[in-house]
């Protein structure tokens, strides 16, 4: 309970300013698109050069929290995910905006996000030394196997058809192995200077999402401009603390695997949302209904990827090794103070450790109040006209393509990828599978090279990757998953090839 | 209205034109670094450049600009390409890892595409062990080794990276064969791999190895240099443990410009960028984050870029 001596340090004027401050900014830039959290917190580190090191860390504790929780906004009204992490909140908070509901959607992703992430940080206060296990018990043969996980979790991310998710899977799949191979330096499918990284994720997601909607207004025509204005609903906040806490099932699962997934370094703030989303579907009583704008989806999405801020940072705190591209940001934060995370933090510097860790906490209540504050009036960009929407959703993305390494390569990139997923959209497939493929490929491949390099080395392939608890208990899950896929659609074919017969 | 039109083309002709190096630098200076936010270059190239504003430096800002991929090839292959040559756009580079990715192929930039302007920093690498590890020494590493060809595993931040040619080399000098392990997400990814068992050892940076040794989760083994880290003075060089290993995979990180750039405003860097490292004010911020620092001038860069590419060139024709 170390940690309830240091909340008065929150509280001083300053402090208190940098939290505030952290916190809108932090939700303004997690609203712009490509303005991911890694990015954000990079670009705020030089202003905290000039303060001192807990102030410092108020600052990126509290734009990292509210960054996170910003993407959603854009990700529910734009149909634009500022990060990976909010992929799953766009299947059904965009559904929602554009029959109306964008308040309820902003207000129920907000709080969702702060019981998440209020969950996730006290993990971190109070079971830090067990997570750092945790943290520290997936080697390369598990990521593996946790990958795969992830690719069979596509069948349930397409609602249409089984086959044309895996089908876009599989074209994300590909798509991941463009660029330099980590691992060994080859070169693959580089037909271009600009795909010599291979395809950035954002610029991907910007594209794979917001221009296929540019494009189908395009493709409506100018004639029935401002015909279908939708009437943006009010929702009382009251009634959106009420509905999350009737929807617990949906926060559950959401909240527990963001934090457990959420502390697997290098994996987990990507697949937390759609590994949530995914498992909230299987075990919800109303599977139809996701996908069509069920405010159980963005929750689960929500609650995931903001309960993994805390866990997520484990590593960094107790071991001093970052786990996520944030966390290496925010070493550099510490670093620029002299402070070693590590023993050292906790040991020579309690104030600091748990004045940040305290600032993460409260951020997240200010992030909700100020997210619940602005929800109605965001909601009401469903109102603008089409043709204006259209023009300002093309411009975000432009812009948050370039933004994320100043290069037109990427915007390019974007436009390729969005005009391609147009025409796959024609054909019924989605890109949420697609984008799953393309951030799984690389864990998946690079998992499985080093895994291999070291079973050469000692044990064999079939040993390293085949025994040991937590292998098996992976290779159990991923069969149960497929399983149930398999069985979900017999089933499924079963019932309509009867109404067929019937009708 | 000719006025106007002259006084735009004069703008237009100073903005885009050769600068003199009277006038140099007129404008905020961007800087590329081929690696992302967050990483050590990138923490190290904010720290040094932050002081690029004062009236005894350059006058002017530098804005970090990153732009990650393929273990700095991206980066690179496009300051060596499209990369204006006016002086505004200057690049980190990271050596040995540029010249050994120019010899293994496949880019478009070797030391002939760049001229160097000074170097900040050096960051040797060092071989780590878990805590509980039973080596305490290298001489214990090599003796497993020998024994147990192929079988001694040791994670590194990727393929012809520093890590990689201290391994080499050490293989080399001892006549041993270790599994180098290259890791996804660098040095970071190599450590954790150390920390929690996956491999028996592994080549760090002899930043992050020093803070993970204070953190009780490694032991040093041996640091790849010619001297003794001012960082870890008791910790004995690979020389000094009888292994013939010397600086070639030591990190040399500094600026660069690409080549065809006007020489009076390389010769104006080559004497304000060294000085504006030296500022005491980066230099407590580099030692405050464990970051070894080493300025060398645009003549020694020279030199050791000579001289990385002869052992390079040697050590790399065999595989």
């Amino acid at each position: 309970m170390e940690f309830i001596y240091y909340f008065g340090d929150v509280f001083t004027p300053l402090s208190l300013m940098l939290l505030l401050g952290g916190t809108i900014g932090g939700l303004i830039l997690g609203a712009t698109p490509g303005l991911s959290p890694t990015m954000a917190v990079a670009l705020l580190i030089p202003f905290t050069f000039q303060l001192e090191a807990a102030q410092g860390l108020i600052l990126l504790g509290a734009a990292y929290t509210s960054t996170v929780a910003g993407g959603a906004v854009s990700a529910i009204l734009l149909k634009i995910p500022g990060a990976p992490a909010n992929i799953a909140t766009t299947l059904d908070g965009h559904t929602m905006a554009k029959n109306g509901e964008g308040a309820r959607a902003l207000q129920l992703s907000f709080l969702a996000s702060a019981v998440g992430g209020i969950f996730g940080v006290l993990l971190l206060i109070f079971l830090t030394p067990v997570l750092a296990k945790w943290a520290l018990a997936f080697g390369p043969s598990h990521l593996f196997w946790l990958a795969i996980l992830g690719v069979t979790v596509i069948s349930t991310l397409d609602s249409a058809s089984v086959v044309k998710g895996l089908l876009s899977g599989c074209i994300g799949l590909w798509l991941a192995t463009i660029g330099f191979d980590d691992i060994m330096g080859a070169q693959r499918f580089i037909f271009h200077p600009a795909l010599g990284g291979g395809i950035n994720i954002i610029a991907a997601l910007i594209g794979l999402f917001a221009i296929p909607q540019v494009l189908t207004m395009f493709a409506k025509g100018r004639g029935n401009d401002g015909a279908e204005v939708i009437e943006v609903q009010r929702h009382s906040i009251m009634a959106a603390i009420r509905e999350l806490f009737s929807r617990t099932r949906a926060l559950s699962i959401g909240t527990l695997i963001g934090s457990i997934i959420g502390l697997i370094p290098g994996v987990g703030g990507q697949i937390a949302g759609l590994v949530a989303y995914d498992q909230t579907k299987k075990f919800s009583p109303e599977k139809d209904k996701f996908g069509t704008g069920h405010p159980e989806g963005v929750i689960a999405a929500e609650a995931a990827n903001n309960a993994m801020v805390g866990p997520s940072l484990v590593p960094l705190l107790t071991l001093s090794i970052p786990g996520s591209p944030t966390a290496a940001v925010l070493l550099g934060g510490l670093l620029i103070h002299g402070i070693f995370p590590g023993s050292d933090l906790f040991d020579n510097h309690p104030d600091v450790a748990w004045t940040f860790i305290n600032s993460m906490l409260i951020g997240q209540v200010l992030m909700c109040i100020f997210g619940l504050y602005v929800a109605g009036l965001a909601a009401r960009v469903a109102q603008v006209p089409q043709s204006v929407m259209v023009a300002i959703v093309l411009a975000l993305s432009v812009f948050g393509a370039y933004s994320v390494q100043s290069s037109m390569g990427d915007v390019y990139v974007m436009a390729c990828l969005g005009i391609g997923m147009f025409f796959l959209e024609r054909f019924g497939f989605s890109a949420a599978p697609l984008v799953l493929g393309l951030i799984l490929g690389p864990i998946a491949e690079a998992n499985f090279i080093q895994g291999s390099m070291i079973a050469d080395a000692t044990d064999g392939k079939a040993a390293y990757f085949m025994t040991g608890g937590l292998n098996l208990f992976l290779i159990v899950v991923v069969i149960a998953s497929i399983a149930y896929s398999v069985w979900m659609e017999l089933r499924h074919s079963r019932y309509t090839t009867k109404e067929e017969a019937q009708a | 209205m000719k006025q106007l039109i002259a006084g735009a083309a004069f703008a237009l002709t100073a903005l885009t034109g050769a600068a003199t190096a009277d006038e140099y630098p007129e404008r905020p200076i961007m800087m590329m670094v081929s690696y992302g936010a967050g990483g050590a270059t990138d923490f190290q190239a904010r720290i040094v450049t932050m002081t690029a504003g004062n009236e005894d430096a350059l006058g002017m800002p530098i804005a970090i600009i990153n732009k990650p991929g393929a273990g700095g090839r991206v980066g690179w292959n496009w300051f060596a390409t499209q990369a204006d040559s006016d002086g505004y756009t200057l690049a980190a580079y990271n050596v040995p890892h540029f010249i050994a990715q120019s010899i293994k192929g496949g880019v478009e930039y070797s030391t002939d595409s760049f001229e160097p302007i000074a170097n900040w920093g050096a960051d040797p690498a060092v071989f780590v062990v878990d805590a509980d590890s039973p080596f305490n020494s290298m001489e214990d590493v090599v003796a497993y080794s020998k024994e147990n060809p192929g079988k001694l595993t040791v994670s590194g931040a990727g393929l012809f990276v520093g890590h990689h040619i201290a391994a080499l080399q050490i293989d080399k000098a001892a006549g041993t064969k270790m599994a180098y392990i290259p890791t996804k997400g660098g040095g970071a990814a190599a450590m954790k791999a150390v920390i929690a068992g996956e491999v028996m050892g592994g080549i760090n940076n002899l930043s992050d190895a020093f803070r993970a040794q204070e953190a009780g989760n490694v032991k040093i083994l041996g640091v790849a240099d010619l001297e003794r880290s001012a960082f870890l003075p008791d910790v004995p060089t690979m020389m000094e443990q009888g292994l013939e290993v010397d600086n070639s995979s030591v990190n040399f990180r500094g600026v660069m410009v690409p080549k065809g750039t006007p020489p009076e405003v390389i010769e104006k860097l080559a004497i304000t960028v060294p000085e504006m490292f030296a500022n005491s004010r980066v230099s407590k911020k580099m030692e405050a984050g464990g970051s070894p620092m080493h300025i060398m001038t645009r003549d020694e860069v020279i030199e050791m870029w000579g001289q990385r590419q002869q052992t390079l060139n040697e050590l790399l024709a065999g595989l």
